[in-house]
């Protein structure tokens, strides 16, 4: 009787050792799985952006307009990979030589409102204007210039690159004064290549479909 | 009518709001001093001081100046003797000199946010002021030595 009640013990206790086993196996197996499906996929996605539906293909096409906004001259010249602005259609460093400054706001005597003032100022290629005309920030770049849509869109949905902004804060940005002042130039220089109201609805499509980035 | 603030005393003009400040500094008010070179904000030679930063006169309107302080060299200091003054008349860096009320101007406003600017300081702060006569390295040295001026003013 007593062996019997032994032998039960010793198989019970095989059985749980066993069944432990297979259960970290499993999940060890489920573990790695998930890390080669992260690595091996090209796509990020916001991680608050879970109410919608997603649709990477909507996304990833409406990041293709809001990337020819961003690029364009209007945009890209405030986000420089260096601390000059850039100037110009061709995107040259901006004659003088001002620079970015620890708040974006310039140096000394070479502070961006001492030339740029809340409005446009009258004239071809005279100084193009706005009350809160500045760069990014010299501990948040957030650099579009040299940047592909892969990487840019990376970038913008990263609190840690693009100025700690949240979903919120990112559909917000669409209309940001300095946003919208792309598509009102100075004298002399071009729109950015798609009308605001266009860049806005790519934009937010863009981000409520997941924020996919092109592939690189 | 528009009221400006400059150099410490009120001025009541009879100006478009969006008059150059320029225009109203000198036309006006009959401050010549500064100068106008380009129009644009390219050269430099219209720096004044609006609250304490250097901006160009030429494409500030009359109504941003409006309720600040305006100083233009005339008002920099009492007597000539602002340290960048001083520098500037120690080692005579004027040649035709129509650019330097606005190089003052910027130099002043280098030197009250750094004391004790390298060569790389100086180029950032002044790259935007213009010398047709090309007197930069006599501008470089005479900010080192105001520099050493205001040091020495504010030890002693």
């Amino acid at each position: 009787m007593k062996n019997k009640e032994i032998n039960k013990n010793v198989i019970l206790k095989k059985i749980t050792v066993s069944l432990t086993v297979v259960l970290l196996m499993g999940a060890l197996t489920a573990f790695s799985y998930n890390t080669k499906l992260t690595s091996a996929n090209n796509y990020i996605r916001v991680p608050d952006a879970t109410q919608k539906k997603k649709d990477s293909v909507a996304s990833v096409k409406a990041f293709a307009k809001v990337y020819s906004v961003l690029m364009s001259p209007r945009c890209m010249n405030c986000h420089p990979k260096g601390d000059v602005p850039l100037q110009g259609e061709d995107s040259h460093l901006h004659t003088m030589q001002p620079k970015r400054g620890k708040d974006g706001k310039g140096l000394y005597a070479m502070k961006c409102a001492n030339c740029h003032q809340p409005e446009n100022s009258p004239g071809l290629h005279a100084p193009p204007g706005n009350p809160n005309w500045h760069l990014p920030p010299s501990d948040m770049k957030m650099v579009f210039e040299g940047r592909t849509a892969h990487q840019l869109a990376k970038q913008l949905i990263d609190p840690k690159q693009n100025g700690h902004k949240d979903m919120k804060k990112l559909i917000e940005h669409a209309d940001d004064g300095l946003v919208l002042a792309g598509w009102k130039p100075a004298e002399g220089y071009a729109l950015p290549p798609i009308s605001h109201a266009e860049f806005k609805k790519a934009w937010i499509t863009w981000l409520e479909n997941g924020a996919y980035a092109p592939k690189p | 009518m528009s009221v400006l603030k400059i150099n410490g005393q009120s001025y009541t003009i009879d100006a478009d709001e969006n008059m150059p400040l320029l225009w109203a500094i000198r036309d006006i008010v009959g401050l010549t001093g500064t100068k106008y070179g380009c129009g644009v904000a390219q050269c430099g030679a219209c720096v004044v001081h609006l609250d304490g930063e250097a901006v160009r006169s030429c494409v500030t309107k009359v109504s941003r100046a409006q309720g600040k302080q305006i100083t233009t060299i005339e008002g920099l200091s009492k007597n000539n003797d602002h340290p960048v003054q001083q520098a500037w008349q120690e080692i005579d860096v004027p040649q035709c000199g129509y650019c330097h009320s606005g190089q003052i101007m910027s130099a002043a406003v280098l030197l009250r946010e750094n004391p004790n600017p390298s060569d790389q300081d100086i180029d950032n702060a002044m790259a935007g002021n213009i010398c047709r006569c090309g007197t930069y390295p006599r501008i470089r040295n005479a900010i080192k030595i105001a520099a050493e001026i205001q040091r020495k003013a504010t030890k002693s």
